[in-house]
């Protein structure tokens, strides 16, 4: 039993799944108030944390700078996307829905591998790499950063929904789209808004990985990662996203150390989250803190 | 004029027989068996005489080139049509059907050489093995739907992979499985000719099974569940027997098709069936036509000829100054990628039934040339 290993990974794991947590938080935003499902989540992150890595690199900008220019373009884009792409897709059935955002990330994927290249690329350090030791556990401050904005983030959110206009008009939409139509609320902007937010926080949270673990293709698949802590959490959740990202977060890391000290498998660290969706969506589809949608015959 | 099979009024079907032809009539139904009887004489003939290879049609024939890819509609399209029988006639959705193609392509492999069965029997057991393990994962299916059920084929998509890795003495492990070539008694399918035939033969098989079993009862009940299921359930439609139903002959299809496709590759590597293939799948019945037995081979074809459409694109862009630069040459497999996803896109925004709907119409527009009402 190694207890400092195991402690090092939880840490890591809590880290990991607050990051999960606010991806998911975005995933959750576009399905309330869409019902869309976004395959191409990751996609988000991926060019996020590429568009503000040349602009840092190639074009020199000072951190804070590119920083906005890069949310000020992911805000463009998201809205772009939903008016060109999905707005068409409104009323067709699910599967063609989900079928648009796959395309969309294959394609997005694609198109960003062809401009950026494959190879994994590391962000410019913006904060002094000395790690920092918290209760004898090593910590990296780019880790200790990103746990911080995941948490402003989070807060954020929730003071969003709460107490601005835009997140009320939000929830109302989500709640029932005619009924917010009929009080005067534009729900085309709405779900533009929408696209435009979660596109905005998947680039935040697509930098701060970037900084942590280098940029790269590997990127997107934070996307896919993003559904077994979605479904745990419930799908129509905000908070259920959060808590099923740090579950997650912990449980895959939970897994590696299990793997690694008495089963030897290898891979556990990608795969146990897949067996826990599964072993979700049999037991209990819709999740911690989902809507139960009760259906009679 | 009533024995001349254009019906230039429409089609007035009298009786239930009628309606659920396969071919409305007997010209479409000569015309299929003509064609498919020249394609196996197209592809006889230069392999019988070998001088012939050398004229302008036949040279398409005996090329190996055009047949490999004929092979790979054919493989493909034997798994495509799996899939729209589960998500086009079903309406449940799979996000899983590569790691299905590839349990059969490494049953069939398994089979052959450890077990020590002929080939040509391994690739109907493969099916069935794959049928078994589109049952076990299709299980929730029984309770789940639309986009849950979606998810959870994702999933199984990634844990069927994983476990292509880790079940060293099924698979192979990473090092992959060897598939032999089918053998026919002493006649053994070792060229692309020869095995352009027998995939051709298996794709008609099944292709007609799946036509005949859409007229059937439980082809009745699958397109009832997916039109609306509580009324379906009403009308004593089994739900969980017929979700769970469907996903066990999607992968029986995916099986067949993954079986042909080992023993063409004659090796077979867990890398090939990644979700990137399973989407493919998707977008072959998407842009062939949602519930349309002829969509599937349509869309096939579209997404088999659309890297090599992209690759003659950039092959003529390269004359050009334009597309001389390293850039567009490098980006090839990206382009290549790029244009999958963005047909999908398009197809679902621009002709979100098919090409088999845009099939219907052209022969809609000849049956009433010149009056178009």
């Amino acid at each position: 039993m190694n207890g400092e290993l195991l402690f090092q990974l939880l840490l890591n794991g809590v880290i990991v799944g607050t990051l999960y947590g606010v991806v998911a938080m975005c995933f959750v935003l576009i399905y309330k108030s869409t019902q869309v499902v976004n395959f191409a989540q990751g996609e988000f992150l991926l060019i996020g944390a590429w568009v503000c890595f040349s602009l840092l690199t190639d074009f020199q900008l000072p951190f804070v700078l590119g920083f906005l220019f890069t949310l000020v373009f992911m805000m463009a884009f998201g809205v772009l996307l939903q008016v060109v792409v999905l707005r068409p897709m409104i009323g067709e059935p699910i599967i063609s829905v989900i079928m648009v955002t796959i395309g969309l990330s294959i394609f997005l994927r694609a198109l960003v591998n062809w401009v950026f290249g494959q190879s994994a690329r590391s962000f410019p350090k913006i904060f002094e790499a000395e790690s920092v030791t918290i209760a004898g556990l090593n910590v990296e401050p780019a880790y200790l950063m990103s746990f911080a904005i995941s948490i402003i983030i989070m807060i954020g959110f929730y003071y969003f929904f709460r107490y601005s206009r835009h997140g009320l008009a939000m929830r109302a939409t989500a709640f029932d789209q005619q009924a917010a139509q009929s009080l005067g609320i534009s729900v085309k902007r709405v779900f533009a808004m929408a696209w435009a937010i979660s596109a905005m926080v998947s680039a935040l949270a697509g930098v701060v990985m970037g900084m942590v673990n280098g940029v790269s293709s590997a990127l997107s698949f934070v996307g896919i990662k993003v559904f077994p802590a979605v479904i745990l959490g419930g799908l129509d959740s905000i908070i259920g996203a959060i808590v099923g990202g740090l579950i997650i977060g912990v449980l895959e890391n939970g897994a590696e150390f299990v793997d690694g000290q008495y089963l030897h498998w290898g891979n556990m660290l990608t795969i146990a989250p897949f067996w826990v969706l599964i072993a979700i969506l049999v037991i209990k589809p819709y999740g911690l803190f989902g809507t139960k949608k009760i259906e009679r015959v | 004029m009533a024995t001349l099979s254009l019906r230039p009024c429409g089609d007035f079907r009298t009786s239930y027989r009628a309606d659920t032809k396969i071919f409305d009539t007997p010209t479409s139904r000569w015309a299929m068996v003509g064609f498919l009887c020249a394609l196996y004489g197209l592809v006889i003939l230069p392999q019988a005489f070998p001088p012939l290879a050398s004229l302008p049609v036949l040279r398409l024939f005996a090329d190996g080139y055009a047949l490999s890819l004929g092979i790979q509609v054919c493989y493909y399209a034997i798994a495509a049509l799996g899939l729209n029988i589960l998500v086009g006639f079903t309406g449940q959705i799979s996000l899983g059907h590569a790691a299905f193609f590839g349990v059969g392509a490494f049953s069939s492999a398994w089979l052959n050489t450890r077990v020590g069965l002929p080939v040509l029997v391994c690739i109907p057991l493969a099916g069935l093995m794959s049928a078994a393990a589109g049952l076990l994962f299709g299980a929730p299916a029984a309770r789940i739907k639309g986009l849950y059920l979606a998810i959870a084929t994702l999933a199984a998509q990634f844990i069927i992979e994983d476990l292509f890795v880790r079940m060293d003495w099924f698979t192979g492990g990473s090092s992959g499985a060897m598939a032999d070539t089918p053998m026919l008694g002493s006649f053994a399918f070792d060229n692309d000719a020869r095995y352009f035939l027998l995939s051709l033969s298996f794709t008609i098989v099944l292709f007609v099974m799946a036509a005949n079993l859409m007229r059937s009862r439980d082809g009745r009940a699958f397109v009832a569940l997916r039109d609306h299921y509580l009324s379906a359930e009403v009308m004593g439609i089994a739900l969980t027997r017929y979700r769970v139903m469907s996903f066990g002959i999607a992968a029986f299809y995916a099986g067949i098709g993954g079986a042909l496709y080992g023993h063409y590759l004659m090796f077979v590597s867990a890398e090939a069936f990644t979700i990137l293939l399973s989407i493919q799948f998707l977008g072959m019945i998407i842009i062939g036509g949602l519930g349309s037995v002829m969509g599937a081979m349509l869309g096939t074809i579209f997404m088999v000829a659309l890297p090599e459409v992209m690759g003659a694109v950039i092959a003529a862009l390269q004359t050009t100054q334009w597309g001389n630069r390293p850039a567009v040459i490098n980006g090839l497999p990206f382009f290549r990628e790029m244009a999958i996803g963005a047909a999908i896109i398009l197809f679902l925004i621009f002709e979100p039934d098919g090409l088999a709907h845009r099939w219907r119409l052209i022969k809609t527009y000849w049956k009433l040339y010149p009056f178009s009402h």
